[in-house]
């Protein structure tokens, strides 16, 4: 994930953009400027997306997993900001962008950035009840993203095209699912509904924020393994937003954890799950429920602080069961921990 | 659809004897009746009631029917309800029907224009101040708004006839009844024109205090819709700003704009009487007032009975256009 460094020194942001790189955000702040403060929901956050992998991002609620996501489509709406960063995207085959090859989206028009929004990077919603419009037709909105991203097709090639995806997404009868109104489908139905609409856009990328929450149990595993399916057969990459870590363990190659706004380890879903470094992401795993637990789970003491006035020294140090003195002089910085793991933490577990 | 247009044609019925009679009894029991004052006018102001013989007042009462116990009177009222007739006026003897013919239409066209007027002019207002929400144009905009809402009508109606009615100032409108006299020999066109023209001080009256409550309401409408997620969905899938607000956020926010429409006629035509009465518009309203005045009873129950009706049936467009506009509402719920 990122090139090697020497160990236990701070991390520098990759210079260079692997050719299996799609998608590359560097440094990216958003913050929320509102009159109880400034909160840094993404402070100085920085990953890849290799093509064709999923690239998961876990995190407590309120940890800005949400803010990163649309930070990426600059869909964060005011009080929110973005005040920092590149999003580079690599536009292989787009002439207009040839000789670098890649993007930044940050410093796109306004106008130009809407291609790109869907087109290149699409998005799915927590809430499959409240994301749909509840006065179009599911045919509708799904031909109506075809219609932005497909130009060349005429209304019955569309069309087709709107059934396709409706396919794709194993809903039975798309005829009549694309007649139907959102109200008329289940909550699961609705969820693949909503990557149907994604998919007309034909994104590279998909970004799934917390695709299932909304969800009961046995639809979630469908809806999940649906995600997985599509993203081998489409060759997509997908960005996989949630809580909870079993989905990550299944579904990711790659791990972000992040913590009040900031990634606090990051690593191959191996090496998180077998070495967590950080001692936030060793709580998370505790916390995990596995075949073996009996009793009660473990918890996380505490919650997380808040972003407009964050303490001096590690965010974390309120909860840290190894915190020393100078956790609470000091921001530590991500540390490369072995190939491709960092943590950010002065006092890693071994 | 049909099962259901008809339970609810059906349930108009009982709502409408109900509000009818109520309004019978109303009537009857207000203070002074037709034949006190008709003997008052017979007598001149100095003769004293007492003193008008008993068979005169007995005789009266006869006439109108009055002499009759109320429930009778009420059954009466109503079999003649059946056959259209309403009874002749007490004030003139003419059918009442014929009068309610005159004035309808009239009051009908002023009000249809107010409205029309009044969401052309709320809806693009009230997006504009959600779009430019909390900035300077938009609580100017308010701020405006609300004045004109606060603004008696009877005041406005006094200034527009003193400024622009030829009192001191401008002769820009006329500003007592629809039409010219001799307006008989114009066109058709020059007609409607002319009474076009009569009508333009009374809509501006009717019309201004009406911006505030839809414009706040339109702009209130697209605010929340704006913030929902499906909003957000449709930036996701890369539309533009305007496909997304006319598109996706227009047709949801209009939803109860679109549905008001159908109980705004006859709250509206309640509020014209003030106007009416001002520029003396031969109009429902106008005959009402006249009516109660001079306790003309069979007029009073035949206007009542047209508004009951017209606000049922306002009532039931309004439950169908929510049939009609939101896709989530169906017959078989209702
Ligand atoms: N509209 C807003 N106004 C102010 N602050 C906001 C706003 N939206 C988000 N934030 C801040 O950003 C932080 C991160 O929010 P975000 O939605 O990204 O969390 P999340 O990790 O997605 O959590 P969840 O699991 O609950 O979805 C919040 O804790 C909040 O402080
Ligand atoms: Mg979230």
């Amino acid at each position: 994930m990122w090139p090697p460094g020497p160990r236990g020194q701070p991390r520098r942001v990759a210079p260079t953009i692997m050719n299996d790189t799609l998608l590359t955000v560097e440094n990216l702040k958003t913050y929320f400027f509102t009159e109880r403060g400034v909160f840094k929901s993404v402070d100085d956050v920085s990953f890849t997306v290799p093509r064709g992998k999923t690239v998961g991002i876990v995190g407590e609620s309120g940890s800005g997993k949400s803010v990163t996501a649309l930070s990426i489509l600059r869909l964060v709406s005011a009080p929110g900001k973005i005040v920092g960063g590149r999003v580079m995207v690599s536009c292989r085959g787009v002439l207009q962008y040839a000789p670098t090859g890649t993007v930044d989206l940050l410093t796109l028009e306004e106008s130009e950035m809407r291609r790109f929004r869907g087109g290149k990077i699409a998005m799915i919603f927590q809430e499959p009840m409240t994301s749909l419009n509840p006065v179009f037709t599911i045919g509708d909105q799904i031909e109506e993203a075809v219609a932005l991203h497909q130009k060349e097709l005429n209304e019955a090639q569309r069309w087709e095209q709107v059934l396709e995806v409706l396919r794709l997404v194993r809903i039975p009868d798309p005829e009549r699912a694309a007649r139907s109104y959102p109200h008329e489908l289940s909550g699961g139905m609705r969820q693949r509904a909503m990557i149907a609409i994604a998919l007309g856009c034909r994104p590279e990328i998909l970004i799934a924020d917390e695709p299932t929450t909304a969800l009961d149990v046995t639809v979630q595993a469908q809806v999940l393994e649906l995600l997985r399916e599509l993203r081998e057969r489409l060759g997509m990459s997908l960005i996989l937003i949630t809580h909870d870590l079993g989905v990550v363990a299944e579904q990711a190659d790659e791990v972000i954890v992040m913590y009040a706004g900031k990634i606090v380890e990051q690593g191959t879903v191996r090496q998180i799950f077998s070495h967590p470094r950080h001692p936030y992401t060793r709580a998370l795993l505790e916390a995990l429920p596995t075949f073996h637990t009996t009793g009660r789970l473990r918890t996380i003491p505490g919650s997380v602080p808040s972003l407009a006035a964050l303490p001096r020294g590690c965010s974390f140090q309120e909860r840290c069961d190894r915190v020393q003195q100078r956790c609470r002089e000091e921001d530590p910085e991500l540390m490369v921990m072995g190939e491709g793991q960092v943590a950010r933490c002065f006092f890693p577990e071994l | 659809m049909g099962v259901y247009l008809f339970k609810r044609l059906l349930l108009i019925i009982p709502t409408f004897l109900g509000i009818t009679l109520i309004t019978f009894l109303i009537i009857q029991m207000a203070p002074g009746s037709p034949v006190s004052l008709k003997i008052q006018q017979m007598g001149g102001e100095g003769i004293r009631t007492e003193t008008v013989s008993k068979a005169v007042i007995e005789q009266t009462k006869k006439l109108y029917g009055l002499d009759q116990p109320i429930h009778v009177q009420y059954l009466q009222w109503i079999k003649r309800l059946a056959t259209f007739n309403f009874g002749d006026s007490y004030k003139d003897h003419r059918p009442v029907l014929t009068k309610i013919r005159e004035a309808l239409p009239v009051t009908l066209l002023l009000n249809f224009i107010s409205i029309f007027l009044i969401y052309l002019i709320s809806i693009p207002l009230g997006i504009f101040s959600a779009l430019k929400s909390r900035t300077l144009l938009d609580q100017a905009v308010t701020v405006i708004l609300f004045i004109l809402y606060s603004l008696p009508s009877f005041w406005v109606a006094m200034i527009l006839i003193i400024y622009l009615g030829g009192g001191e100032y401008l002769n820009l409108f006329p500003v007592a009844g629809i039409s010219s006299q001799g307006v008989g020999e114009l066109t058709r066109w020059g007609q409607f024109g002319n009474v076009l023209w009569h009508l333009v001080l009374p809509i501006i009256v009717l019309t201004y205090g009406g911006f505030a409550f839809l414009a706040r309401l339109s702009r209130a409408q697209l605010l929340e819709v704006i913030r929902q997620d499906y909003i957000r969905t449709a930036r996701a899938k890369g539309l533009s700003e305007s496909a997304v607000i006319l598109k996706h956020a227009l047709r949801n926010s209009l939803i109860p704009l679109i549905t008001l429409s159908g109980t705004l006629l006859p709250a509206m035509i309640g509020g014209s009487v003030v106007v009416e009465q001002i520029f003396s518009i031969p109009g429902m309203g106008k005959l009402g007032f006249e009516a109660v005045l001079s306790r003309d009873y069979p007029t009073v129950m035949a206007i009542a009975a047209i508004e009951a009706l017209l606000t049922l049936v306002g009532i039931l467009v309004s439950d169908l256009m929510y049939v009609w506009v939101d896709p989530r509402i169906s017959f078989e719920g209702m």
